[in-house]
Formats: structure tokens, C-alpha cells, sequence
């Protein structure tokens, strides 16, 4: 038997993706479940002034309408921590209807509650909100000069500002400099699955089905929001349509579908609307990014500034944190990152795919590469030239696979027959160019401990569980393949469950954390699962393996044996079989290691483009992708390559293709948004 | 000013007026034929998700621009989020749950899970009822083709690359 980690093992959950079998939140059958609607504002701020309430109460099949005035005060205030560090994780620290005020567009003023969910949907277009405007701020430029520098970001988890060295004595000596300036749009998740809730409530307690990343995140944002004891909160997911990290908070309507259904006092079902979606689970902050480079004649980089700037909501210092890789990836004795702010009426922005990495190392590789066209020197070069070796504190990398990525991907990708000179290469109408990028993305270790366990019947089928969610990762296949290998079974005899916060804990699957720390705990407890069992055995008097030393011993599909007599063994079931015992149990746990552990903490990658682009419309098609990364040790390449290939394809379609703008109608600030895709040719992850 | 909708009847559709309130109606999917009261403005999408338990088809968006909700309606693919229940009595709906005969899986979910053309698995049924009838048009020649008359399918996990993997696999097993 060999291996399954590391082997491209088909999904197992794909027969129930293909056939329509998995049951997604938004599908879950409950008697007597009823439907909410959320009425949004239509202005960006002021105050609800009065609601008319008459024709909505009046519609068939309404049961109720909450408002400000009438939902129940919340126990206690959110506060906005990362659902990373395993704490209560509310998207903002803010929660609707709790008094007239309008802090953004789309900000939840009424919930109805119907019977059906057309007659929720109609009865809330029945609900008649007169408001009282204030003066708002939607984009930067409204309000530019009162941009401010927070003491730190991200829910308190990163500083604003990271600095060594001069900087400026750094650029005064630079041979050559380079400064470039860009503008972002926001950007929306848009999650194939909006977000969804479902509520039911038996006595106090509280069961939610809810299509989140972290169900302990929600578990605990909504029981401190309601004032209950944690054990009486139960979340379950079991898939999940999409996250991308708009899923990764408990963003207020969760907590108000389970308020509703108290009122109701039956299920009631709340899934967001595909307009509701840009207003309800947070964005990528609309921002601004610059960049200063000063690099001697060889290259090297005497100094590296880069500033953010982002709109953020009234009542959040959030921003994703550009700097955190841009300062580390090259060697540089003088280094500035800064992040500033500028408030307004927008709900508080969150984690978007790649979270600051996108955007940050977009801008220091584009950066990078007008600083090699300005020294004539080859942009892997340079590249290869500044790589540091060790991180700012000069730690050593724990994996440093930069170099052998850009040489694996500029191989595969032809790049050095290429004619460097801008504006050389037609195919028609089209200019053909191409260019390349180096990739980094930080190794995250700020979770709590991660458990898992595992229980193997006498039959010797094995049932595996944590707490994960499944939202197209793939954990469910990997972890299933981790634990087949630990406890030795084959594949199809490990039942690998998730999304249920009964099951073991780990935290929200952010910051492309899950493979690896879930891995760590159910390899635990499946490892441990099996030297109980050889413990038990070698222990027998009866059993063939007695006085057998444990390290001596391998399991193969279910058997012990001695690694070095293979004709010497029995199964698990036979040593249970003696001992009366038809199922046993393990539990596993994984700390990370401290955050000041003495590695440098990057993941390499490095990534090569062929573009066209109409000179004459000004249409830019992407031709060719290809990547190499070295991520660690891959469980399964073709979920991670297809994590891989969706990541590039994001990675170019950010700036290609999608934007989010906030638009003044008339009627108000709702925001109308549009994104479009177009699919290029086979990016080519490798691993 | 009362808002006059006229829709297209066809022959065996009923032609009496019905509703608001909801109405019974015959709807054959996947070969069964169920006797619903929905209301008339019920859309197929959630006549088959909240009245028939057909949860397989998907609501992305309910408003045209994803793709989610693909079924057949009489072997051609439709919204079933623009399409009214009603709409579809004398019709057969085909569903995702109804796209294998009893036996097994389809060879494009079979070709899906080899190709892994999914991620989180919400957009994949109606990008493999799309791909089926992609090919069944016509329109799965090359892969400019099967890019265009797929882009109604949205996928936000952006498994593009392997849905046409699977795409091409089955156009070159039936071809
Ligand atoms: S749900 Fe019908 S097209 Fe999106
Ligand atoms: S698999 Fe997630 S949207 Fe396509």
C-alpha cells in the first residue's frame, strides 16, 4: 500500500458537486421554515427618519418586520478581531438597527419575515423608509485631506508602519530610481453562493446553518452578540459555494436571521441577494498605492518605500496590509511601508483573496520591473539578484524555493528567447508582450491549537473529524488522504466530517492556513489512533506482536506487521476483536510554533505572462500564465494546482477586469456594481 | 398605471386566467410530473428548490448573469431563474438530478471529477447541464467556441481551464 498524500486523488465530495447531491446552506429543509428579506438603506448616511411599515405588515404571508425600533438590543457591542486568532469575529465593530443612524449604502434597516420567499422579497419592497441625509464620503478623493495614520490594522494585528533604516538617505544614494503610482478599485467576493443563514431555535438554544468559513467564528460572534452561553450555539456547514474571504467574518445578518427566528420563534432561512452581496460581507478597500525604489548600477536596492492609502469604513481601522511581504521578498538596507486611511461611508472592508499580497506585490514587482528596464538588466536577474536571504530580522527562510521557481517557470515558458524591447512583437492588430513576476505570500501561525480526532471500528472503517469547513479547498479529499496514511486504511475506508462546531475545533480556514494546520492535527490524531492500537497489540499475550517494539511495526490497509517479518501481524479488528472492543478513539492537537519563531515565514512563487493588447481599442488579452511555486509539501497536486490556477486568474482579472464603483442614483448612494470575466488560455501551475 | 405582461402560450398550455394567488400546476421534471400550487411569479428556479426539493440547481444570482440556475427545458438550456414556473407546464424540465439515467454518472460529471472542474461545486451543475447541450448544439467545436458559449456559466473558483478539459474530453469521446 503506498502513499496517498502527495497522489492527484479525485475530490470526495465530487459525486455529490456533479449530481446535485451536496446540499448547500440555502438548501437545508426544515419544518415550518420561514424566509427573511433585509430592506437596505438607499442612502449612504444620516438617519432613518420614519418607516412606513403598513403595506408590508398588510402582504399575505408576512409574520414580521423588525426595525430599529422594534429588534431587541444586542448584549454587546462587535469588535472587530480576525476570525484568524480564533476569537469572535464580527466583520465590523458595528451592528445595524439598533438606532436610526445610516452608516453606509445597503447598511440592513428593516428584516421581514414571510412564509415564502417571494412573499418576503415582495414585503420588503412594501417597507417605505423616509431618511434624513447627511453629508457622506464614498471615494478617497472626497475627502482626501483627512486621511490619518492608525497605530495599527487588520483588527489590531499588524502596525500601520514598518520601518529600517533611512530611507531617504537610502534614495540619496541610489545610482537610479524608480516611483510609481496606482489607484484600485474596490472589489468585490462575489462568491458563486451568496451568504446564507438559516436559524432554529429549540428552547435557548440555537442551532444556525450558516455558509461561512469559520463556523467557531460564528459560533462565537453570535453568542456574544446575543449574550448566550457558547454551548448553546451550534453552527454546521457542510458546503460551502465559494469564500475568497468574504465568508471568513460573521457579518451582521447571521446574527439577525437567528434574531428574526427568535421573534418568528420558527427557522427562518436569510440569504443575501446578489445586490445585497456588494453591501452585506465586506470588500477589498478601494486604495491607492505608491512605491520609490533606489537601486545602485548592479541592482542592488539601496532603499524601498511603499505607502498605502484606503478608504475605510466610520468605525474600523481596516486595511489589508500591503507592506507585510513587499519588505521582506528583497534585500534592502533603508525599507518604509506605511498604510494611511481615510474614513467613510462604507461598511468596513475585509480579507479578499491574496489579502494585501495581491495588491502589494503587484506594485513591487511592477516596480521591479521598470526598475530592470532602467538598468538594461534581465527582470529574473534582477529578480535573482535582490532575493534576501534571509527575512528583515534576519531570520533564514524555512523554505526558500524563489530561485528554482523563476528558473522552473521561465523554462516552461520560453522566456529567454524573447525580444525584451517594448512594442517589437505584433500578431495583427495586436501587440504581443510578455513579462514575469516573483510571488510571495506569508506563512501564517498566529491560530490557537488546532484538534482533530479519529475513531476506527472493529470492522475497520475509520470516521475522522475537525471542525474545518469545506468551500472548495479540497480539505475534505486531503484530509481524508492524511488520515488513511496515518492510521494506515486505504481511502475509502476513512470517512473524513467537517463543519460542525460538536467536532473537534480548528479555526477559520483564512489566510491559506487550512491545509496545513488542519493536516498537522488529524495526522495527530490518526497517528495516535494507531500506536494505541500497537501499543495494545504489542502488549498481548495473544497477539502475534507481542513484545514487538511499536517502532517496529507498520500497518498496511488495516494489518500490523513487522516492517522487517511482513508474515508477522493481525488487524486492528483482531486485537480489538480480543480486548471487547468495537470502536476506539484518539484525539489529536497541533500548536503552531510562536509567532517569533527564528524562520523567515514566506511562500515563493514566481509567475510569466504572454498579453496582447489592441493599441487601437485599447483591449488587453491575456494569452498565456504560467506559474511555478514552492509551497511545501503538496498533499494532493491537483487540488493545489487548481488553488494555483485560481489564484492567477484572479491575480490578472483584478486589475483586467474587475471593479467595484460606488454610483449616486438619485434615489441615493446604492451601490451599482459591475465585474466581467473573460477566460484566457491554460495557466500553468506548477508545483 | 396597471401593468399589462403578456406571455408567450403555447398550444397545451392552459390559457385561463390565474393567480395571484397560487394555482396548481402540472410540471414534468426529470420524466415525473408533479402537481405544484405556486403563484405565478414563483420562478422555475424556486418552484424546483423550495417546492420540489430539487436543490441541485442553483441560485447564484436570480437575475440572469451566472449561469447557476442552467436546466433544459424541452433539451434546451434555460435560466431557470428568468423562466416562470408556470411557463413550463406541457414541458419537460431537465435537471441536473435527472441527467443520468439510473446508472451511474454522466460521462461530463465523470469527466468533471477527472478533470477537477470545480472547486466549491455551486456553479458545477449548471456548467455541466451547459456543457452537455454545448456539445449536443454544436457548439463545442474548438476551444474559442466552447469558451463563448460557455460564458454564460460563470465560476468564481475560476476552474475554467479544466471545465474546458472536460468539455473537450467528452466532444472527443462522442464525436
Ligand atoms: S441564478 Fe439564474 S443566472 Fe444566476
Ligand atoms: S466551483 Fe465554485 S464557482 Fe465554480
Amino acid at each position: 500500500m503506498s502513499p496517498v498524500v502527495g497522489q492527484e486523488v479525485d475530490r470526495v465530495d465530487g459525486p455529490a458537486k456533479v449530481t446535485g447531491a451536496a446540499r448547500y446552506t440555502g438548501e437545508i429543509v426544515l419544518q415550518d421554515l420561514a424566509y427573511g428579506a433585509i430592506v437596505g438603506a438607499t442612502i449612504p448616511s444620516g438617519r432613518v427618519r420614519r418607516i412606513e411599515l403598513d403595506r408590508a405588515l398588510a402582504a399575505d404571508g408576512v409574520l414580521a418586520v423588525l426595525t430599529h425600533e422594534n429588534l431587541p438590543k444586542i448584549a454587546e457591542p462587535p469588535h472587530l478581531l480576525p476570525s484568524l486568532v480564533g476569537a469572535a469575529a464580527p466583520g465590523e465593530s458595528f451592528f445595524p438597527m439598533q438606532d436610526a443612524a445610516v452608516h453606509y449604502a445597503g447598511q440592513p434597516v428593516a428584516v421581514v419575515v414571510a412564509d415564502s420567499h417571494e412573499r418576503a422579497q415582495f414585503a420588503a419592497s412594501l417597507v417605505r423608509v423616509e431618511y434624513d441625509r447627511t453629508a457622506s464620503v464614498t471615494t478617497i478623493d472626497e475627502a482626501r485631506d483627512s486621511a490619518y495614520e492608525p497605530r495599527t490594522l487588520f483588527g489590531g494585528l499588524m502596525p500601520a508602519r514598518m520601518a529600517h533604516g533611512d530611507v531617504d538617505a537610502g534614495l540619496a544614494v541610489a545610482d537610479l530610481r524608480v516611483d510609481v503610482a496606482y489607484r484600485f478599485a474596490a472589489n468585490h467576493h462575489n462568491a458563486l453562493e451568496t451568504s446564507a443563514t438559516t436559524a432554529a431555535w429549540d428552547g435557548d438554544r440555537l442551532t444556525l446553518y450558516d455558509s461561512t468559513m469559520g463556523i467557531r467564528a460564528t459560533q462565537l460572534t453570535v453568542a456574544h452578540l446575543l449574550g448566550m452561553p457558547v454551548s448553546d450555539v451550534r453552527v454546521v456547514t457542510h458546503f460551502v459555494g465559494g469564500g475568497f474571504g468574504g465568508k471568513a467574518m460573521t457579518w451582521p445578518h447571521v446574527t439577525l436571521a437567528a434574531m428574526a427566528a427568535r421573534q418568528v420563534d420558527r427557522p427562518v432561512r436569510l440569504m443575501l441577494t446578489r445586490t445585497q452581496a456588494f453591501t452585506s460581507t465586506g470588500h477589498r478597500e478601494e486604495q491607492e498605492q505608491t512605491m520609490s525604489l533606489g537601486a545602485r548600477r548592479d541592482g542592488t536596492l539601496t532603499a524601498l518605500r511603499h505607502h498605502k492609502l484606503s478608504l475605510t469604513s466610520p468605525f474600523d481601522d481596516w486595511a489589508e496590509p500591503a507592506t507585510g511581504t513587499t519588505t521582506q521578498v528583497y534585500a534592502c538596507p533603508n525599507v518604509e511601508g506605511v498604510h494611511r486611511l481615510v474614513r467613510g461611508n462604507v461598511m468596513t472592508s475585509t480579507f479578499t483573496r491574496g489579502p494585501g499580497e495581491t495588491v502589494g506585490m503587484f506594485v513591487l514587482e511592477t516596480a521591479m520591473d521598470e526598475l530592470a528596464y532602467a538598468l538594461g538588466v534581465d527582470p529574473v536577474e534582477l529578480r535573482l539578484r535582490c532575493h534576501a536571504d534571509t527575512d528583515p530580522r534576519g531570520n533564514p527562510w524555512s523554505s526558500d524555493g524563489l530561485a528554482e521557481c523563476l528558473g522552473v517557470a521561465a523554462e516552461s515558458f520560453g522566456w529567454s528567447g524573447r525580444d525584451p524591447r517594448p512594442r517589437t512583437r505584433r500578431d495583427g492588430d495586436w501587440l504581443i508582450g510578455t513579462g514575469m513576476a516573483a510571488a510571495a505570500y506569508p506563512v501564517a501561525f498566529f491560530m490557537p491549537t488546532q484538534r482533530a480526532r479519529a475513531r476506527i471500528y472493529a470492522g475497520g472503517d475509520a470516521v475522522v473529524q475537525t471542525g474545518t469547513q469545506e468551500f472548495g479547498t479540497g480539505v475534505t479529499t486531503v484530509m481524508t488522504q492524511v488520515a488513511a496514511d496515518a492510521l494506515g486504511l486505504p481511502m475509502d475506508a476513512v470517512r473524513f466530517e467537517a463543519g460542525d462546531t460538536d467536532l473537534p475545533n480548528t479555526s477559520a480556514a483564512v489566510g491559506s492556513s487550512g491545509a496545513m494546520m488542519v493536516s498537522a492535527a488529524v495526522h495527530n490524531a490518526a497517528a495516535g489512533l494507531r500506536d494505541q492500537l500497537v501499543a495494545m497489540a504489542v502488549a498481548d499475550a495473544d497477539s502475534p506482536l507481542h513484545g514487538a517494539d511499536p517502532a517496529e511495526v507498520v500497518v498496511e490497509d488495516g494489518r500490523m506487521r513487522l516492517r522487517s517479518r511482513p508474515g508477522v501481524g493481525e488487524t486492528y479488528g483482531e486485537v480489538m476483536g480480543r480486548h471487547h472492543l468495537e470502536d476506539a478513539e484518539a484525539l489529536g492537537s497541533w500548536t503552531p510554533p510562536p509567532p517569533d519563531t527564528p524562520h523567515g515565514l514566506l511562500t515563493f512563487g514566481a509567475q510569466f505572462a504572454e498579453v496582447a493588447v489592441d493599441p487601437e481599442l485599447g483591449l488587453v488579452r491575456v494569452r498565456r500564465l504560467g506559474g511555478a511555486f514552492a509551497p511545501g509539501r503538496v498533499l494532493n497536486p491537483k487540488t493545489a494546482r487548481s488553488q494555483l490556477m485560481g489564484g492567477m486568474l484572479w491575480g490578472w482579472a483584478r486589475p483586467c477586469w474587475r471593479a467595484t464603483g460606488w454610483t449616486r442614483p438619485p434615489a441615493g448612494g446604492t451601490p451599482r456594481a459591475w465585474a466581467t470575466t473573460w477566460c484566457p488560455s491554460t495557466p500553468t501551475p506548477r508545483t | 398605471m396597471d401593468l399589462e405582461i403578456s406571455v408567450a402560450v403555447t398550444a397545451d398550455t392552459r390559457t385561463e386566467a390565474r393567480g395571484p394567488e397560487s394555482a396548481p400546476a402540472a410540471l414534468t421534471v426529470n420524466g415525473a410530473t408533479y402537481l405544484v400550487g405556486v403563484e405565478p411569479r414563483v420562478s422555475l428556479l424556486d418552484t424546483l428548490r423550495e417546492h420540489l426539493d430539487l436543490t441541485g440547481t442553483k441560485k447564484g444570482c436570480d437575475q440572469g448573469t451566472c449561469g447557476a440556475c442552467t436546466v433544459w427545458v424541452d433539451g434546451r438550456r434555460v435560466l431557470a431563474c428568468l423562466t416562470l414556473a408556470l411557463s413550463c407546464e406541457g414541458h419537460e424540465v431537465t435537471t441536473i438530478e435527472g441527467l443520468s439515467d439510473g446508472g451511474g454518472l454522466h460521462p461530463m460529471q465523470k469527466a468533471f471529477i477527472k478533470h477537477d472542474a470545480f472547486q466549491c461545486g455551486y456553479c458545477t451543475p449548471g456548467q455541466i447541464m451547459s456543457a452537455v447541450a454545448l456539445i449536443a448544439e454544436g457548439n463545442a467545436g474548438t476551444d474559442a467556441d466552447i469558451a463563448e458559449y460557455m460564458s454564460g456559466n460563470i465560476c468564481r473558483c475560476a476552474a475554467y481551464p479544466n471545465i474546458r478539459a472536460a468539455i473537450r474530453e467528452v466532444r472527443d469521446a462522442t464525436a
